[in-house]
């Protein structure tokens, strides 16, 4: 192909677009509508992930030393968990500073702790988090077996039931995604396919004047790109604004700051390649059978 | 030129078009292919710019051996020969001059030659004052015009006509007769099929009378010999 055909078919692909006004305007709505849906819920399922996210990454464990232990057992203990991989910090609580922590919580009313200081009655503890919050169970048991272990207590039940309510979120929002992708693939594809069949005349006559395949395909193929992206831009304009406009007025919502506005710039991305790959694959699967000639 | 050997057409639906057709067109002769609806002469016309595929026999068209012409050469082949169809043919959305040109886009040709070559035979036409005009502003027979300017632009040695004058007026379609009249003096082979028995009968040519999916009368000079 010579570059001036390469610019030809480009300028072909543009003009098509205001030839067939109202019918590239169809197609334009068309995946303005669908990338908006799918922007939309990008952005919620991405700030839905960061929150689960953090909510796991507060899960921690209390490992009580057994009473009595000696300095030098304590650090070795120490030495032991913080050689274990799956774990992501080791930070360790004397019983000391756990009585001072106490003592900070209770504020006004630590009068009630008086006397304990001579005769400390908390143990010794490490607070531990897990690399994978999810493997906390197993990493518990393990940790149990070391020597000079007291107890570990990481609230089983309640982080359970935490991370089933995690993945189930997770789950539904990853089935949600791809089927809202393969919708706006079939709403896509399938408006660019009207538009098509009704030129479906003008691709034969192309073909009966001697046009190869891929002649007719290129500025089919443009058209499809441009009209693919010209429909992720109002999307893009619309969620940019939408969303920083959401992260002035609520930052955050329990502890959960919102993603930061750059969010949308990934997502903008993806909305356009996703807008504009559609739209060239839907034309060019479009006019194949039309080409049979 | 053109070269068919017991050919035989039977279409999907089981209908059979053509029955062993065999028939020799030379360099430079104007062919009218007459019969009844249906007897088969679109089918025949169509074989010759592969449009359709014979079922049997071999047919061969300006050196191009059409039943084993790959997918891919299609275009060769019809970039060689000219095709005017009774309904035009003409992109709607495309000017006069953007319809001729397109012969010549597809091959790559430079834009000089293709301004020079449209103009020549938008001249030939004589449509050179609608260059700018899209189809849809033109008469029929202004339509038919483009479209034979289209197909002569490649300078094809061989213009293959269906019923060209099927939707045009009698005053129209004695213009585009003259036209292709004018294009075959100028050394083109010119096959068209046709039910205009006036001009089949005063221009006096070569007739094939097509009947029953068989070639029933080759005549030189012939009539047109059927009652419309």
């Amino acid at each position: 192909m010579k570059i001036r055909t390469i610019g030809r078919h480009g300028r072909e692909g543009l003009r098509n677009l205001s030839r067939n006004g109202w019918m590239t305007f169809a197609s334009i709505s068309a995946v303005t509508v669908t990338l908006l849906l799918l922007g939309v819920f990008l952005l919620l399922a991405y700030n839905v992930q960061q929150f689960s996210k953090q909510l796991e990454s507060q899960v921690e464990m209390n490992v009580y030393v057994k009473e009595g232990a000696a300095r030098a057992d304590v650090l070795e203990l120490e030495r032991q968990l913080k050689s274990l991989p799956e774990l992501a910090s080791v930070t360790y609580v004397s019983k000391e500073s756990g009585l001072d922590q106490l003592k900070d919580k209770l504020q006004e009313n630590a009068s009630l702790l008086e006397g304990l200081d001579k005769e400390n009655p908390l143990p010794d503890k490490f607070i531990l988090k897990a690399k994978d919050p999810q493997l906390i169970g197993s990493v518990a048991a393990k940790v149990q077996t070391l020597p000079l272990v007291d107890k570990v207590n990481y609230g089983k039940d309640t982080v359970e039931k935490l991370f089933k309510g995690i993945s189930l979120v997770r789950n539904s929002g990853a089935v949600f995604v791809v089927g809202l992708c393969f919708t706006a693939l079939f709403l896509i594809s399938n408006t660019i396919k009207v538009t098509i069949f009704a030129r479906r005349k003008e691709i034969e006559i192309m073909k009966l004047v001697g046009a190869t395949n891929w002649f007719i395909r290129w500025p089919f193929l443009i058209e499809g790109l441009l009209i693919g992206a010209l429909g992720a831009v109002l999307p893009i304009a619309l969620l940019s604004f939408g969303y920083s406009y959401l992260l002035s007025v609520y930052p955050s919502f329990m502890y959960f700051n919102f993603a930061a506005v750059d969010l949308v710039y990934s997502v903008s991305t993806i909305l356009i390649s996703i807008g504009a790959l559609i739209g060239m694959i839907g034309s060019v699967m479009s006019i194949s059978r039309f080409l049979r000639i | 030129m053109i070269e068919m050997h017991d050919v035989w057409k039977t279409y999907p639906n089981g209908a059979v078009a053509l029955q062993g057709v065999s028939v020799r067109i030379d360099k430079g002769e104007f062919v009218y292919v007459v019969g009844p609806s249906g007897a088969g002469k679109s089918t025949f016309i169509k074989l010759m710019y592969r449009e359709e595929r014979p079922s049997k026999g071999s047919i061969f068209v300006n050196g191009f051996n059409i039943e084993r012409l790959k997918e891919r050469k299609i275009p060769l082949l019809r970039r060689q020969i000219g095709v005017v169809f009774q309904d035009f043919k003409l992109l709607p959305n495309m000017t006069v001059q953007e319809n001729v040109a397109f012969a010549l886009e597809v091959i790559e040709a430079s834009p000089k030659k293709i301004r020079q070559r449209v103009n020549e035979v938008l001249e030939l036409v004589g449509l050179t004052d609608k260059a700018k005009d899209l189809p849809a502003h033109l008469s029929g027979g202004q339509q038919q015009r483009v479209s034979i300017a289209r197909a002569l632009i490649n300078n094809p040695s061989v213009i293959i006509a269906d019923e060209p004058t099927g939707n045009l007026d009698p005053e129209t379609s004695w213009d585009i007769m003259r036209l292709f009249e004018e294009i075959n003096n100028r050394g083109t082979t010119i096959v068209m099929a046709t039910h205009n028995k006036e001009i089949v009968n005063t221009l006096k040519r070569r007739v094939l009378a097509v009947e029953g999916g068989q070639i029933v009368r080759d005549q030189k000079r012939g009539v047109y010999g059927y009652e419309n």
